[in-house]
């Protein structure tokens, strides 16, 4: 997993509470086996007028020019800024793949559903929360400044505004340790292998049956 | 010290705890073709090998047709969703994983046949890359879905790393009124908690009402727990459990079964256990609930209307329903029973057990779908509801009122087949998500219990179940 500390970036609005993973990447791009290349189809649905499947050249698709990420000012953005509950649904890691591939390095809302926003940090995302009303301001700002980006230090834990503004967040200790340094879940696991194997024996004494 | 069901079960499966963060040992993997490719490949490019094979049943659901099958995985027309089924069976093969195979008679939606075979128990950790995986959370089981990443660190360490949620406990005492299911039990929580109320959350349902349920009942339940934010619902093992789990063919048998009913007797909450939050409804306060936006809470009982603005909490809400109005074709104050609708659904892991199968045809019996009805879907949860569901002659009743009777899958609940809404139709169906698109690109979804499915079917609209005939 790539580690990530800090970037300075684009920051695109998604004024919409509840996107739920079906938006952010609809069933039929499910289908792939493999773990790359869903950035295209992030919010398919919204982001093309017509009917996207798998395999087509997107490049030659008509894009909704009414969906806020097609707009010029947002191209290249690297920070989402969006609402309450996002990535709400399934548990399709596929979400957060698609976000990446895009080039999202950070979302920032006043919540998540709880599997979104653990597989987020699995890709090398971070998922950021501030309070409603302070991202009520960031959306106004936003809206107010074309190529405004945003500071974002994991090490500090806090967003920059460019007017200076620094809004602390929190992060669970262990989940920063692990996106700073790009750490492998499975690998640092495996370090206890000995105490996976002693707790096993101990729960096949205690549950037999769960072992037949 | 008095504990929560969730805190014993979470407890039970601690392997390493060091700074809010636990390491917890899981007794029982699911797998279907979706989520796991990636794992499985990431597996092999680290020459890693599976902890333990034998926790794992696998089953492709999501993309298998339910119409003819004779042709096996290489009639699936569509050539990724093909890919995707093969890909399963040659990693189960390569991995040595039980799977049921797309024509094994007992192959089904992964959440309906592991209750089924007795795959999950009460006391387990349960997890799927699946966020219905709260479903087995039913059995007095902690079962939360995962994301890939998490299926292939299981796969490779039995172990998930958790951090432990609060807890929630919904109660819901009196007395169900006839022709009120779990299905409306689980959407009237949603409305009132909203579907955010249970992040960070997990769920113990409680009360009369809810022991007063069918296991069947409790896993529709805990089932739509996700859909209320919380990765995990659950219920405490009582005789209505036990009795379910008993004679399965991965139950325990002889003296193990002994043993294990008088563990499974102690997972339930202590009476002086402390909940972070308690939420209360009064059962017969609950009527038939009509979803009538792209959000499972938003919500009505059948004799309401869809809301109006005026009636949204904040801006934020409000700008929510105004595209949910557009989105659904419908205006604000419209009267939920004169919605008419195109097609009807009656399936996926929420609802097509054979109780919810017997309950929609009961209501079906001698009748026949409205003019308007374009189609109207019963998809069996699993190969073996099916067929006792045509051993009580369920199927001629559905089919002599109009309905399809399919071949067991997710189907119409997720449309990643064939079975699809096409843009602007309306649809009664008994899965668990209205989003945008949920059932098809422009599809319109109502989340309805089976009976109210049923009767829609027959009305062309939607009717209160509790008064048609
Ligand atoms: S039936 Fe629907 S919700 Fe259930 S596992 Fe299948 S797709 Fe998911």
């Amino acid at each position: 997993m790539q580690a990530f500390k800090q970037i300075n970036g684009l920051v695109a609005p998604l004024d919409r509470a509840n996107v739920d993973t079906d938006a952010i990447i609809p069933k039929q791009f499910l289908k792939s086996i493999k773990r790359a290349g869903f950035g295209p189809n992030a919010f398919d649905e919204w982001r093309y007028l017509d009917h996207g499947e798998p395999g087509m050249d997107n490049s030659k698709r008509k894009i909704n020019p009414d969906f806020v990420l097609n707009q010029p000012r947002y191209q290249g953005a690297s920070v989402l800024l969006t609402r309450e509950n996002f990535g709400c649904g399934s548990s399709r890691e596929h979400a957060p793949w698609a976000l990446e591939d895009y080039g999202f390095k950070v979302v920032i809302a006043p919540s998540y559903a709880d599997i979104f926003y653990n597989n987020c940090f699995k890709n090398g995302m971070l998922p950021i929360i501030l309070s409603p009303s302070i991202v009520d301001t960031l959306f106004t700002q936003v809206d107010a400044s074309a190529g405004y980006q945003l500071d974002v230090n994991l090490e500090t834990q806090t967003v920059t505004t460019p007017g200076g503004e620094v809004y602390a967040f929190e992060v669970d200790a262990f989940r920063k340790h692990c996106l700073m340094n790009g750490l492998d879940d499975i690998g640092l696991t495996m370090q206890q292998q000995d105490k996976i194997k002693l707790f096993e024996q101990k729960h096949q004494l205690a549950q037999p049956w769960l072992f037949n | 010290m008095a504990k929560t069901l969730y805190e014993k079960l979470f407890d039970a499966h601690v392997v390493h705890e060091e700074n809010g963060t636990a390491l917890i040992y899981i007794d029982r993997h699911l797998v279907h073709e979706v989520t796991s490719p990636q794992a499985f490949e990431g597996l092999k490019l680290a020459n890693r090998k599976l902890w333990r094979a034998a926790s794992i049943l696998a089953v492709p659901d999501h993309n298998v047709p339910t119409t003819d099958r004779s042709a096996g995985v290489a009639g699936i027309s569509d050539p990724i969703s093909r890919l995707q089924v093969q890909t399963l069976d040659e990693n189960c093969a390569t991995y040595g994983v039980t799977e049921f195979k797309m024509n094994d008679a007992r192959q089904g939606i992964v959440h309906v046949i592991g209750p089924e075979q007795g795959a999950t128990l009460p006391g387990m950790t349960v997890v799927c890359g699946d966020s219905h995986t709260s479903t087995h959370g039913a059995f007095g089981a902690l079962a939360h879905g995962i994301g890939t990443s998490e299926v292939e660190h299981v796969m490779a360490t039995q172990c998930l790393v958790q951090k432990r949620s609060k807890t929630l406990q919904v109660l819901v005492e009196g007395e169900l009124g006839l022709g009120v299911t779990a299905k409306d039990v689980a959407l009237a929580i949603i409305g009132k908690i909203g579907t955010a109320g249970g992040n960070g959350f997990a769920i113990e349902f409680a009360g009369s009402a809810i022991r007063g349920l069918s296991m069947e009942g409790r896993m529709t339940l805990c089932n739509m727990a996700i859909e209320a934010g919380a990765r995990a619902g659950m219920i405490a093992v009582d005789e209505i459990t036990i009795d379910y789990v008993k004679g399965r063919p991965f139950s325990p048998k002889a003296e193990l079964w002994s043993a294990a009913v008088a563990y499974w007797r102690t997972l339930h909450s202590d009476p002086d256990a402390k909940f972070d939050t308690i939420v209360s409804l009064n059962a017969a306060d609950i009527q038939p609930q009509v979803t009538w936006g792209t959000s499972p809470e938003m919500v009505v009982g059948i004799d309401g209307r869809v809301p109006s603005l005026d009636m949204a909490k904040n801006e934020v809400q409000r700008a929510d329903w105004e595209r949910a109005y557009a989105y659904m074709g419908l205006e604000a104050n419209t009267a939920i029973n004169a919605i008419n609708i195109d097609k009807v659904f009656i399936g996926s892991c929420t609802n097509s057990r054979i109780e919810d199968l017997r309950a929609a045809a009961a209501v079906a019996k001698g009748k026949h779908i409205a003019p308007n009805i374009k189609l109207a879907l019963v998809v069996p949860g699993s190969g073996l509801v099916k067929a006792q569901a045509e051993s009580e002659g369920l199927d001629k009743i559905f089919i002599a009122a109009g309905f399809e009777w399919r071949e067991p899958g997710c189907s119409m609940c997720l449309a990643m087949n064939a079975d699809r809404l096409e843009a602007g139709e309306r649809c009664a169906s008994t899965s668990n998500r209205n989003f945008e698109g949920r059932q098809g690109q422009g599809g319109r979804t109502h989340l309805v219990s089976p009976q109210m499915a049923a009767a829609a079917a027959l009305a062309g609209h939607f009717v209160d179940v509790r008064t048609f005939n």
